[in-house]
């Protein structure tokens, strides 16, 4: 099992260290150190490394490094889980998950980390049940704290964990009574040259934001579920009911949580909603290139494609870029070699273009890569796979809560090869 | 908590500081204390020394406020090893919060002393916990559990003396899901320690509270009990089918671990499903969608299930086949991740769709990354060589590349083009302009050896083939090994087709390798080719020119017995690593393989310990390192092949072994035993066997090096007795000549009369052998006179299952009486000259068949290497389909036809300077089957008449 956690910055340094049974020398650490040298880039460190005496299972998240020592054959997923899920509380506790803030709240963090393992064993982590225990530090909270001498830690102790649904806490009241969800797709895709789709699917999430009062049971249906043949739902959606009847009935957790995630990727269900004209060019002698990019609506279903950003990761040698955009601001990282150019809306009559020259270092040869065109754009109020969500029924409680439902379409990786 | 929050890291601790935490802990003020108790926590976090400072935390412990409670707690845990005298002061104040009236009190305090690693600690907490054991309330009694497990690591002798080892296997029964979750995942790390101990003892009836506890309990209690599923045999494939079925849910959720863990008992209790049934059918579709999903994860879930997956499409291409496209890399994923998407692609590659996936790697080919366009380029080779269709675009694809000029892409090129070549030998020639175009441009060893080759295989094609090697001599002794062996081996070649201009060259490369080198492999060669040369050019032209065996499609398989065991590890680290736990986990020395489950539901038998010693041969961690060549693959100058591709042995020609024993000088007396060498000293038993048959066979021996040999025939064993023949004795063999099995007699009449009229006639028996003719026994036989038949036999005869298997049951006639009398034929007659079976067919049956269906046995005292055993078999139609080397381990795959078409299959382990080999055969029948030097002896009839094909 999890036998110590080391969380590290990105520039090397371990800044917090939990041992949950023998303590384990840092110097154990130097093993990755290697081979994040070895990596260059922080997102290319393998996650699982192997020293002589002990297994390394690291993530990467928000400029920083969970890294976990384990000592026996334990299932390297459950572990790669088990930290994000850290991360995840980190974030939820703290707002975010930085190196700054963790050391801001190092007693709760620490206070977490033993509650959340016992013996490497996974106690307590349920972002709920946590904070019944360790209460998030607030503002307020903290005047308060100051002035009574109360603190973060409860008094009372993990009644939730005592339940046949540990996701949901008894005694929960609420004046408004409101249920919320957001149906967010994400797109990937990768598009060729000639602007023929290579590979696409579609990512999608329902997240719900749910505060209702007592135990409510809730069931949601959808006008299509036929759509969704690969999906992993959250642990309080009832499977068999989703099996027989294909609607997802639960009692949701307090809050926010992701209900369920689903996967479509089917070609012919993937509807790509824009296109992209693009030239790029590199002259073989000369010190210059040039560039020339148009973007059009493609399948939208009659909807405004917004947020639209174009990012184009350069060769090296390219040294400056001179263009001009018809549409909206770009920029171009010197250093990174990014260039980013933020459209903003798509209008169809007028079709955005960026187009001008590359300046290159004298005397380089001709780029050996292809810059690659990651997409960025929204859809607001569609679900680019058709899914639809038909009602929402509360049983269980007597009272009328509000429902709502949002819908929304993002690139996510979106990508156009030059 | 305290604010404005202070920054906990600004305070260093130094002795002033330390001095100043000790006044504030001890004060009077509850406040000041709980601020103290939380600064020296915070030091203690970031791993600053506040131990100085035990007595007066302890002093806190005893406190009514919670929060404190735990700060104290927390603070115990981390120092009480380093105060063990201090720290049983505490031990009081936990024995009373273990009987405090809150539950959660009472998990907390037998949590934290489970954690204090101090032994005089660990003999209060025995009483507390086996109390928290049989706590009333289940979130105690799940703490508790976890508890054991914690005292067991830090004393496992303690654990057993006090039986908690038995109340934790009663808890796997507990009514709470949790309490059973948790109590697996106790057993299970116990059992990581304790290889033999036979605590985790599965039966239908715990199996079916974990399934129930399975639904209920959290994702890691989820995981946890998956995985001691996943341990289980079942007795019988419905019983497979019913947990199958109730473990799919658990592919929906979440968490991917929880996932991979349900995909992993899935695979293995698969094995038991009858593939005809619907269900097998329903199971293999619903894995796809879930594997798929795990891709869409975060970058180091995608890393574990790729490495997972890469696992499950060689076992079983069928279920990700449709699923190519999601394997494309992606711009912006992690090198880690775009390598092993890359392996899996080359390996779902088909005719199918071969056009997209080469259009993806000629994308991938001009990224930036440069291990990664390496790979694709090695990839494209790759699809060559599998998708024999698609080998004549995957060439002009790399030409392409090699046009890009691109250094590294053109030197990768040339490696893979090789193989190529090696593959499809004269096919695509035309290329080699280009190739010899970009020769300055190499600087690496491996392409300027592929290079070489590519000239010396080609050099009568080459005009100026002498020159461009002899650009390479100039640099000789600086180049590396590889490239000296090869450019060698390429100017002898060029001698050897062009004799006329290169004589020079030639010798300049010999007295390179031979006089100024210090590398004996090299200086061996040189010295093999020179007196090749100088002695015999044409046996010198058989062997350099040798008819090369073409490599191997499916390149970088997993040996298929390591390829189960990883099946059944799926999830895990063995499965990220591809290498058996035994190989790498620290403290699981003599983890028991895990094997796959037949689809006959005998596995429990064969599971038992053993059958564990029988595998000895299995034990040593079989690493898959590919079979780089042998002596004899270097003569043939196949040291080529990349680690990638595992060729099979060439296959030992005559020409050739007559050539290499013509240059060890010797001449063939000295050689009758190249091959065999250790057969004369060290099996003496086959000289004293005084009967022709075994004669025949030395004589084979001494002879027939090279040629194929006779089959092994047992010598006569008296069938008849006189005493029961009335005078007859009657004595035999039999042996298979010539495609024809024949029973060979030797009939004595030991009576005073004249023995007429033989007959002779077989009862029904297992593979219908019966005479082809009548016995010909032409002239009477007079007292003590002494013939010798031999009676043809075919197979059509009626059958009969017989036990043994080889029992054969003859009535011999003659003009006295009938005699019966049963004897046993050697299975190895029944062996059908055809039964060398295709590679491939080879591999996928192999596959195919579920381990606990094998059965493994040795042979003691064999002397021959892997090589000579080979050859020898064939001589008893068992042939050799292919080698590999593992750990000094020879291992031969072999198959064998009967008579009625079942096939047998069989792994041959040798291991060099141990005389004992282990075979395994993973179905049908083992009986005695035997050859001449050494036999297959049978233990027993372990397997049953299996699958026909």
């Amino acid at each position: 099992m999890i036998h110590s956690l080391f969380l590290i910055n990105h520039t090397g340094d371990i800044f917090l260290e939990k041992h949950w049974k023998s303590v384990i020398s840092r110097s154990v650490c130097d093993y990755f150190f290697e081979a994040k040298e070895k990596a260059e880039d922080p997102e290319n460190v393998p996650p699982v490394l192997y020293t002589p005496h002990h297994y390394l299972v690291s993530i990467y998240r928000g400029k920083l490094f969970f890294l976990s020592v384990i000592q026996t054959e334990v299932s390297p997923l459950f572990v790669i889980e088990f930290l994000h899920r850290v991360a995840d509380i980190f974030q939820d506790y703290f707002g975010e998950c930085s190196e700054a803030v963790i050391k801001d709240n190092v007693v709760i963090v620490y206070a977490l980390l033993e509650e959340m393992l016992d013996n490497g064993f996974p106690l307590a982590t349920e972002s709920n049940v946590l904070k019944e225990m360790i209460r998030p530090p607030t503002i307020l909270r903290s005047v308060v704290n100051t002035l009574t001498g109360g603190s973060n830690v409860g008094d009372t102790l993990p009644a939730g964990q005592l339940s046949n649904i540990p996701w949901r806490r008894a005694g929960v009241k609420y004046t408004n009574n409101e249920a919320y969800f957001d149906v967010i797709e994400e797109i990937d895709a990768i598009v060729d040259k000639s602007g023929t789709t290579v590979f696409a699917e579609i990512q999608g999430v329902i997240e719900a934001c749910v505060r209702l009062t007592g135990m409510p049971d809730l069931t949601l249906s959808f006008m299509n579920p036929r759509l969704l043949d690969d999906v992993s739902f959250h642990p309080c959606v009832r499977f068999k009911r989703w099996e027989s009847e294909r609607v997802l009935s639960f009692i949701p957790p307090d809050g926010n949580f992701r209900l369920m995630s689903y996967h479509v990727s089917s070609q012919n269900l993937v509807a790509i909603p824009v296109y992209v004209k693009q030239n790029i060019s590199f002259l073989e002698t000369g010190a210059c290139g040039r560039l020339d990019i148009t973007i059009g609506p493609k399948q939208t279903m009659g909807k405004m494609v917004e947020g639209l950003k174009v990012t184009i990761h350069m060769p090296k040698m390219v040294l400056s870029v001179n263009l001009t955009a018809t549409q909206g601001t770009h920029t171009y990282d010197l250093t990174a070699k990014v260039l980013v150019w933020d459209v903003g809306k798509l209008n169809p009559q007028k079709l955005p273009n960026l187009r001008g020259s590359l300046s290159m270092q004298s005397g380089a040869p001709k780029p050996e890569d292809n810059p690659s065109i990651n997409m960025d754009l929204k859809i607001q109020q569609l679900a680019i796979s058709g899914l639809k969500v038909s009602r929402l029924d509360m049983h269980g409680e007597k009272y009328k809560p509000f429902k709502g439902v949002k819908y929304l379409t993002k690139a996510g990786k979106f990508q156009v090869r030059t | 908590m305290l604010e404005p929050d202070p920054n906990y890291f600004s305070s260093f601790v130094c002795s002033g500081e330390i001095f100043e935490l000790k006044a504030e802990l001890n004060s009077d003020k509850k406040e000041k204390k709980k601020e103290a108790v939380k600064k020296v926590i915070a030091s203690m976090t970031v791993g600053k020394d506040v131990s100085a400072l035990f007595p007066d935390v302890v002093n806190c412990m005893q406190t009514d406020n919670l929060e404190l409670k735990k700060l104290v707690y927390l603070y115990l845990m981390n120092y009480a090893k380093s105060q063990p005298d201090m720290a049983i002061m505490a031990v009081n104040t936990f024995v009373k919060d273990c009987e405090d009236p809150n539950p959660l009190i009472r998990a907390l305090a037998v949590r934290t002393m489970g954690c204090i690693r101090v032994d005089k600690i660990t003999e209060y907490l025995c009483e507390p916990l086996r109390k928290c054991l049989k706590d009333e309330d289940p979130y105690v009694r799940k703490t508790a559990a976890v508890c054991v497990a914690k005292l067991h690591d830090i004393n496992a002798q303690l654990v057993e003396d006090q039986g908690f080892l038995d109340t934790l296997k009663d808890l796997i029964s507990d009514s709470n899901p949790m309490v059973v979750a948790n109590a697996v995942a106790a057993l299970s790390e116990i059992a990581e320690s304790h290889p033999n101990s036979n605590l985790m003892d599965l039966n239908p009836q715990t199996i079916n509270k974990l399934l129930t506890a399975l639904n209920e309990c959290t994702e890691w209690g989820q995981i946890f009990i998956l995985d001691c599923l996943a341990n289980y045999t079942p007795r019988d494939d419905r019983e497979s089918q019913s947990i199958c079925e109730r473990v799919t849910p658990r592919l929906s959720h979440a968490n991917s671990a929880v996932v991979l863990s349900a995909v992993k008992v899935l695979m293995k209790f698969m094995e038991m499903l009858p593939k005809d049934l619907d269900y097998y059918g329903t199971l293999l579709k619903k894995l796809a969608p879930p594997l798929v999903t795990l891709l869409s994860a975060e970058p180091e879930l995608q890393y574990v299930a790729l490495r997972n997956i890469n696992l499950i499409v060689q076992r079983r291409p069928e279920i990700l086949k449709h699923e190519m496209k999601v394997f494309f890399v992606k711009y912006n994923d992690p090198i880690y991740v775009k390598l092993e998407k890359l392996d899996i692609m080359i390996r779902l590659a088909s005719q199918a769709n071969i056009a997209q996936v080469l259009a993806e790697l000629k994308e991938y080919a001009t990224e930036v990354d440069v291990d990664f366009v390496r790979k694709a380029v090695r990839a494209i080779g790759r699809c060559a060589i599998k998708v024999e269709q698609s080998a004549e675009r995957c060439v002009s694809t790399l030409l392409d590349l090699i046009q890009t000029k691109v250094n590294y892409v053109v030197q990768e090129a040339i490696v893979v083009i090789k193989d190529i070549f090696r593959k499809y030998p004269n096919k695509y020639e035309s290329v080699i302009a280009t190739l010899c175009e970009n020769l300055d441009s190499l600087d690496e060893p491996e392409a300027r050896a592929a290079m070489i080759w590519i000239v010396g295989e080609y050099a009568e094609r080459i005009d100026n083939a002498d020159e461009l090697l002899e650009s390479f001599l100039e640099g000789f002794h600086d180049e590396s090994t590889q490239v000296q062996l090869q450019l060698l081996t390429a100017i002898v070649k060029l001698f050897l087709k062009k004799p006329t201009e290169t004589q020079e060259l030639v010798q300049q490369v010999l007295s390179l390798a031979t006089q100024d080198s210090d590398n004996p492999d090299l200086r061996d060669r040189g010295y093999i080719y020179w007196r090749l040369l100088s002695t015999d050019p044409v046996a010198a032209k058989e062997v350099v020119l040798a008819e090369k065996p073409l490599i191997s499609e499916e390149t970088d398989l997993i040996e298929p017995t390591l390829l189960e065991e990883l099946i059944c590890h799926i999830g895990t680290l063995a499965s990220v690593y591809h290498k058996p736990p035994s190989a790498f986990v620290e403290g699981s020395r003599g983890v028991q393989h895990k094997r796959l489950p037949g689809s006959t539901g005998l596995g429990e038998s064969l599971e038992s310990p053993d059958t564990g010693s029988a595998a000895g041969g299995s034990d040593a961690p079989p690493a898959v390192i590919p079979s780089q060549g042998d002596l004899l693959g270097d003569l043939l100058n196949l040291d080529l092949t990349p680690p990638a591709t595992t060729g099979p042995p060439p296959p030992p020609t005559s020409g050739m072994q007559l050539g290499a024993m013509d240059l060890l000088g010797g001449g063939l007396d000295s050689l009758m035993g190249a091959g065999f060498g250790a057969a004369p000293a060290a099996s003496p038993a086959s000289f004293s066997a005084p009967v022709s048959g075994g004669l025949d066979d030395l004589f084979d021996l001494g002879g027939g090096v090279g040629m194929p040999m006779g089959a092994y025939n047992p010598p006569k064993t008296v069938w008849l007795p006189a005493m029961k023949g009335k005078g007859l004795e009657i004595s035999g063999t039999f042996a298979r000549r010539a495609g024809i099995i024949q029973m060979e007699m030797t009939l004595i009449n030991k009576a005073m009369s004249v023995m007429t009229d033989f007959a002779i006639q077989f009862n029904r028996n297992s593979f219908g052998i019966a005479p082809a003719g009548p016995l010909q026994v032409l002239t009477p036989l007079s007292p003590n006179q002494t013939i010798e038949v031999a009676l043809p036999l075919n197979t059509v005869g009626p059958v009969m299952k017989m036990d043994p298997l080889n029992n054969l049951q003859v009535a011999v006639k003659n003009n006295i009486d009938v005699f019966y009398f049963s004897c046993q034929y050697p299975i190895s007659v029944l062996f059908v000259e055809d039964g060398k079976m295709e590679r491939q067919v080879f591999l996928a049956t192999w596959k195919d068949i579920p381990n606990d269906n094998e059965s493994q046995f040795q042979i003691k005292d064999c002397h021959l290497n892997s090589d000579a055993a080979s050859s020898k078999l064939q001589g008893s139609n068992i042939f050799t389909i292919a080698k590999r080397t593992v750990d000094g381990q020879d291992m031969l795959y072999q198959s064998m036809k009967l008579t009625n078409s079942i096939w047998v299959l069989a792994e041959l382990r040798v291991q060099a300077g141990n005389p004992t080999y282990t075979v395994s055969i993973p179905l049908l029948l083992v009986e005695s089957e035997s050859s001449n030097v050494f036999l297959f002896q049978s233990q027993a009839t372990k397997g049953k008449k299996g699958t026909l094909i």
